[in-house]
């Protein structure tokens, strides 16, 4: 008895270091891989960005130059220099409102992830570590879920909760969380009989402490890379629900919004429809490559070849 | 094997119960009327509401319409369609075959370059090959598929002019669906050109919708035959001198190969997914399109059981993944 | 299956007899699949084109292009002294359509009339409930239930409606698509076959054009019926193409997909106009765009405030972005191509300075709204949510704060109707016949709760419109109408916005087509060059 706490007190006072060190290795492998850190800086970029967008953007998201409707980008036959990019169908400037627009797609990703990582994970420990009813009834609602295409019920969703972006991160969140569920439900359930789970269970730790503070750290890495992809997902299904009208209300510069009723000046005003697309694709593009570095330098097996 | 598909099927039906009482559930609280969504801009008078609405039944307790809705559908009745008052079966039927048909060519381009070039950059790992597929794979995996095929478009049908911009195949060519699948039936039909017709409609609604499963499977293919190129057994060969190309292609690539199926399964909610936004953008008659316009129209019934059918189905496709996979894998049957 | 296919084929064959192989084709890119082909059942203009327009005729027709009737199945009509009486002679030897699936027998007579309304009327007629939930919304919206007391069958080539009370526009009525004449031997004999839902999807007409395959949301095919009593058409084969996105559809037209177009994206127009391959006609829409204020809220119900928000908005501007030019800003509720129309009066001018001025007078201060934004693209304003972006916009200069809200279509009409609706609505309408009061009965006392958005009861106002339903002599009703928009300018219950140009574009080849005032899309008289 007293022997199991003085080693489980000797892991936790040596944890610290070892995390340093774990992390300095992680850095190591991560920092290899090329595109992850082009995706890393990409993605800080944005970040800075839309941290600072009223100080970046040239023109307020909002203003309208209305001798200015469809202005082409700067270097263009007839573009004008105060907009870099052009302006849109009621002469905002498409900088500024893209600027602006990095705020919405970054909060939009973080907060779908947040949502759902944490009510993915607390189902994913229940039904793990409980088993049973619990984890079935559990499990066979998340079934339900992916049994609808992801899109289709994400539009069914604000088609209930009304159109607007919060509606939309909300849907978006109870699509992507079951894949959470799962993830963490296996993690869980692998660990749970391991040695140092059942040493803490026989030390009196209670099952949340057990959930919470034994099992969860170690199933960390797997839940990292699935919400890197959640991010990225969240933002492009963001995107495909304000193109399909549902998503972010006009006048908000959500991107997919800003393409959507960008969309009838196609073949005028090609600028409105490819920059807003070049802007999610970019961003995208970065969070995926994060994901990819991340899933490499988590993962042993692939090093080691 | 057989218990190993008895159980799978035990465990479906009650997830099958809880789809279909989502579906029910889903469409009594989308907001909205559908009495009113019928009636039209001019709308309706109080005394002829109430008769509709008796009529649907909409007035019924839930547990009742439920019931009653569940009893129709087991004797394969799925309601009429509110706007156009056909039966949403036959309109499913009817349109069914144009995603099925888009979703699979687009998958046969999706494996068919997707596992070659997963193969090949795996084998020369680190190569310029490797990078720059999986550069374009995880470009492609990234991709907003409804602004990518906003530029085909431009680009193709507008700029080039080399495709049609909309529709299955010429109007020139008429002749009644036999199997609903345009490249068939264009061949059935005898008529000259037809097949390339139709061929030159589908090709870039297909492209648009194999982006993403094409970089999917490219990047699992990779990644499943790295894992097994450095498995002991792979190594061993190597050294016992067997030829490269034999070791690829016996003992690495079939195993690989079971991840991929996986992967490949896995990817029909993806392209139902992207048919909705690739059958909006192409104007292609499928069901993705039809459930977004239902949706629109609030035509409760259409979603009611589009839902369904299209769960469904991708539930089935599932199972026979999972069995199929059990088959390639038979340690998974143990389980 | 197979037979069909052959009896398809041969009456293709059929009917490109003398063109040999290279049939006049002409392509229509439409904007929505027609929910059926029954013409009365369904209110979507896109329905009509798809039904009434091409397979069915009337007693009476509205002459191309124009709203006056001319003699149509009825060759001729006598009305009663008393206007309650209405007997129409039937033109002899009409036929109605061959095709596949059904042979007629005999030619149009008295009981095809009678059924086509009686279906839509007599609730003991099994053909009333054929379509599970049918409403019959559009005889039951135009008060036919009501107007009519019987239809009586004089002989084979006779009919007499009887009517409950006078009504003037009882002749155009008729000429309305869900007056089309339908054929009862057609009816009788699905009924046998107990397939009446066949009614709808293989339908059968008197009309110039046939039915021959629907590929449900894709295509719709007709070719000419040899037999039309009005002469059989020129082109052969007329397609319906559906092509819901107007984007698509001004491509697929670029691109000699097809051959005309409705509905092009104002964003699309100067594109197609400057392509050497097509023309693009227009006209006037008899249309309106406008924002009703809730004129019962405060303080929306002080008549200053209303005129100050007008005077707030750049409707110029509008117009140059939103309607890309094609429209004119309105002044009057109704549009200028239509009688009555009073030149007189001047639209409030576009001065931020005196609506603050008015404003700050009037006591409002720090004021917020909602704008409502109509969720869809209507032909009278392509894109509200546009317009309400930039009314906030021009609101915002004269301190006035607006949230801009939508909602899925139905229900923002619902909504919309409440009499506590917070907020601007936007709406419009566009006209159904070519009378004055089919535009201003919109903000008639008894509209409120149904398409008054205003809320809006002026007694003044009101009393001018009974006097001008009531009065027949058109220089009358012209004055009374006249008076009627000083009345509405000064009290200022909308913002009128605009009213839009229609356009149609088509392929140069196209000759023959007629634009419609109430926006119709009609293919008779059409032809094509090679």
């Amino acid at each position: 008895m007293t022997d199991q706490s003085a080693a489980e007190a000797t892991a936790a006072s040596v944890q610290p270091g070892g995390r340093q060190r774990a992390f300095a290795e992680f850095w190591h492998y991560y920092s290899m891989n090329t595109g992850a850190v082009i995706g890393l800086v990409v993605f800080a970029l944005l970040v800075l960005v839309a941290i600072f967008a009223p100080l970046v953007a040239p023109h307020s998201p909002d203003e309208q130059f209305r001798d200015a409707l469809l202005a082409p980008p700067a270097w263009q036959e007839g573009g004008k220099s105060m907009f870099l990019l052009g302006t849109d169908a009621v002469g905002r400037d498409m900088l500024s409102r893209l600027i602006f627009g990095a705020r919405f797609s970054l909060f939009i990703g973080l907060v779908v992830v947040v949502f759902s990582l944490t009510s993915g994970i607390i189902l994913g420990v229940l039904a793990g570590y409980f088993r049973g009813w619990v984890d079935t009834l559990i499990m066979r609602v998340m079934d339900i879920i992916l049994a609808f295409p992801s899109l289709l019920l994400a539009l069914v969703l604000v088609a209930i909760l009304g159109p607007g972006l919060f509606n939309a991160m909300l849907a978006i969140a109870l699509v992507l969380q079951p894949h959470f569920a799962r993830l963490t439900r296996a993690a869980v359930m692998a660990e749970k009989n391991r040695e140092y789970v059942v040493s803490a269970k026989v030390a009196g730790a209670s099952h949340i402490r057990l959930m919470l503070v034994t099992i969860l750290p170690n199933c960390v890495a797997p839940l990292i890379v699935q919400a890197t992809l959640s991010f990225s997902n969240a933002i492009l299904e963001a995107a495909a629900l304000g193109f399909l009208g549902v998503g972010a209300q006009p006048p908000t510069p959500e991107w997919g919004t800003m393409l959507a009723s960008a969309r009838e000046f196609i073949l005028r005003a090609p600028w409105v429809v490819t920059f807003p697309g070049l802007a999610i694709l970019i961003t995208v593009l970065a969070i995926n490559l994060i994901g990819d570095g991340l899933r490499d330098a988590f993962d042993p097996k692939l090093k080691r070849s | 094997m057989l218990r190993y598909l008895l159980h799978k099927l035990a465990l479906i039906v009650p997830t099958v119960f809880g789809i279909s009482l989502a579906a029910f559930a889903f469409v009594r609280l989308l907001p909205g009327d559908p009495i009113l969504a019928l009636a039209g801009e001019r709308g309706v008078s109080p005394e002829r509401y109430a008769q509709l609405l008796e009529q649907f039944g909409y007035n019924r307790p839930y547990v009742i319409q439920y019931l009653e809705y569940i009893g129709r559908v087991l004797t394969g009745d799925f309601g009429i369609s509110i706007a156009t008052k056909r039966p949403v079966l036959g309109e499913f039927q009817a349109l069914f075959p144009a995603t099925l048909e888009l979703a699979t060519i687009a998958l046969i381009i999706a494996v068919l370059l997707g596992i070659p070039a997963g193969i090949f950059a795996a084998i020369k790992r680190g190569s310029w090959f490797d990078q720059a597929t999986m550069g374009v794979a995880l470009t492609g995996y990234s991709m907003p598929i409804f602004w990518w095929g906003l530029l085909l478009i431009i680009f193709f049908s507008g700029y080039l002019g080399w495709t049609p911009v909309s529709g299955r195949i010429g109007l020139q060519y008429f002749f009644k669906p036999t199997t609903g699948f345009m490249l068939i039936d264009s061949l059935i039909s005898g008529k000259s050109g037809a097949f390339r017709s139709a061929a030159s409609h589908l090709v870039l609604p297909a492209i648009v919708l194999a982006t993403i499963p094409l970089a999917v499977i490219a990047r699992q293919t990779r990644s499943a035959m790295l894992e097994v190129l450095g498995e002991d057994y792979v190594r061993t060969a190597r050294a016992k001198g067997l030829a490269p190309r034999r070791v690829i292609g016996l003992h690495a690539f079939r195993n690989a190969l079971i991840p991929v199926v996986t992967t490949i399964g896995l990817q029909v909610g993806t392209l139902m997914a992207g048919a909705i936004l690739t059958e909006t953008i192409f104007s292609w008659p499928g069901i993705g399109k039809w459930m977004i316009d239902a949706i629109g129209k609030r035509d409760y019934v259409v979603v009611q059981s589009g839902l369904l059918i299209i769960a469904l189905i991708v539930m089935a496709v599932n199972l026979i993944v999972d069995v199929l996979y059990a088959v390639i894998n038979p340690r998974i049957r143990v389980q | 299956m197979k037979k069909k296919l052959t009896f398809a084929a041969a009456l293709l064959a059929a009917s490109v007899i003398g063109g040999m192989a290279n049939a006049k084709q002409l392509v229509y890119c439409s904007e929505a699949a027609p929910a059926g082909f029954d013409p009365s059942p369904w209110s979507g203009g896109n329905d009509f084109d798809a039904s009434s327009r091409t397979i069915y005729s009337r007693l009476v027709e509205f002459e191309h292009g124009k709203t006056t009737i001319s003699p149509g199945l009825a060759e001729s009509w006598t009305v009663s002294d008393d206007g309650l009486e209405y007997t129409f002679k039937l033109r002899p030897g009409v036929k109605f359509q061959t095709t596949d699936y059904f042979t007629p027998t005999r030619d149009l007579n008295a009981d095809d009339v009678i059924f086509s309304f009686e279906r839509q009327w007599k609730k003991e007629n099994p053909w009333y409930s054929y379509l599970e939930g049918t409403g019959w919304e559009y005889f039951t919206g135009m008060g036919f239930p009501d107007l009519l007391k019987e239809i009586v069958k004089v002989d084979d080539l006779t009919v007499k409606f009887v009517l409950n009370k006078p009504e003037v526009a009882f002749l155009p009525d008729l000429g309305m698509d869900f007056a089309s004449i339908v054929s009862k031997e057609y009816a009788d004999q699905l009924d046998k076959a107990g397939t009446r839902q066949q009614f709808t999807q293989k339908p059968i007409g008197t009309g110039p054009f046939q039915f021959v395959d629907y590929q449900v949301d894709a295509v719709v095919r007709y070719a000419a019926w040899d037999g039309y009593y009005g002469g059989r058409q020129k082109i052969d084969d007329l397609i319906f193409a559906i092509t819901t996105d107007p984007a698509v559809r001004a491509q697929k037209l670029k691109a000699g997909e097809c051959d005309i177009m409705s509905y092009p994206a104002p964003a699309d127009i100067a594109g197609l106009q400057a392509d050497t391959n097509l023309k693009v006609d227009e006209q006037e829409g008899l249309n309106i765009g406008y924002l009703a204020y809730n004129t019962t809220m405060p303080p929306f119900d002080k008549v200053e405030v209303r005129k100050a928000l007008n005077m707030a908005v750049n409707k110029k501007a509008i117009i140059d972005a939103v309607y890309q030019g094609a429209g004119q800003p309105a002044t009057n509720p109704i549009p200028p191509t239509m009688w009555s129309y009073n030149k007189d009066i001047k639209d409030d001018p576009y001065d931020p300075e005196a609506a603050k001025k008015t404003l700050a007078d009037a006591g409002v201060k720090d004021l917020s709204m909602k704008i409502w934004a109509m969720p869809v693209s209507r032909p009278y304003n392509p894109n509200a949510q546009r317009v309400a972006e930039m009314i906030q916009a021009d609101y915002a200069a004269v301190g006035v704060k607006a949230e801009i809200v939508s909602y899925e279509w139905t229900e923002y009409r619902e909504r919309g109707k409440q009499k506590d609706r917070d907020g601007a609505f936007q709406l419009g309408w566009t006209g159904d016949n070519g009378d004055p009061d089919n535009f201003l009965f919109l903000l008639g006392c008894d509209a409120i709760g149904q398409s008054n958005y205003a809320i809006w009861c002026n007694k003044e106002f009101e009393d001018l419109l009974k006097k001008g339903k009531a009065t027949t002599d058109v220089a009358e009703r012209t004055k009374i109408y006249e008076e009627a928009q000083v009345v509405f300018k000064r009290e200022a219950p909308w913002l009128t916005i605009a009213h839009s140009k229609v356009f149609m574009p088509m392929n140069k080849r196209v000759s023959g087509f007629v634009m419609d005032p109430l926006g119709i899309h009609r293919f008779d008289g059409v032809d094509v060059t090679e």
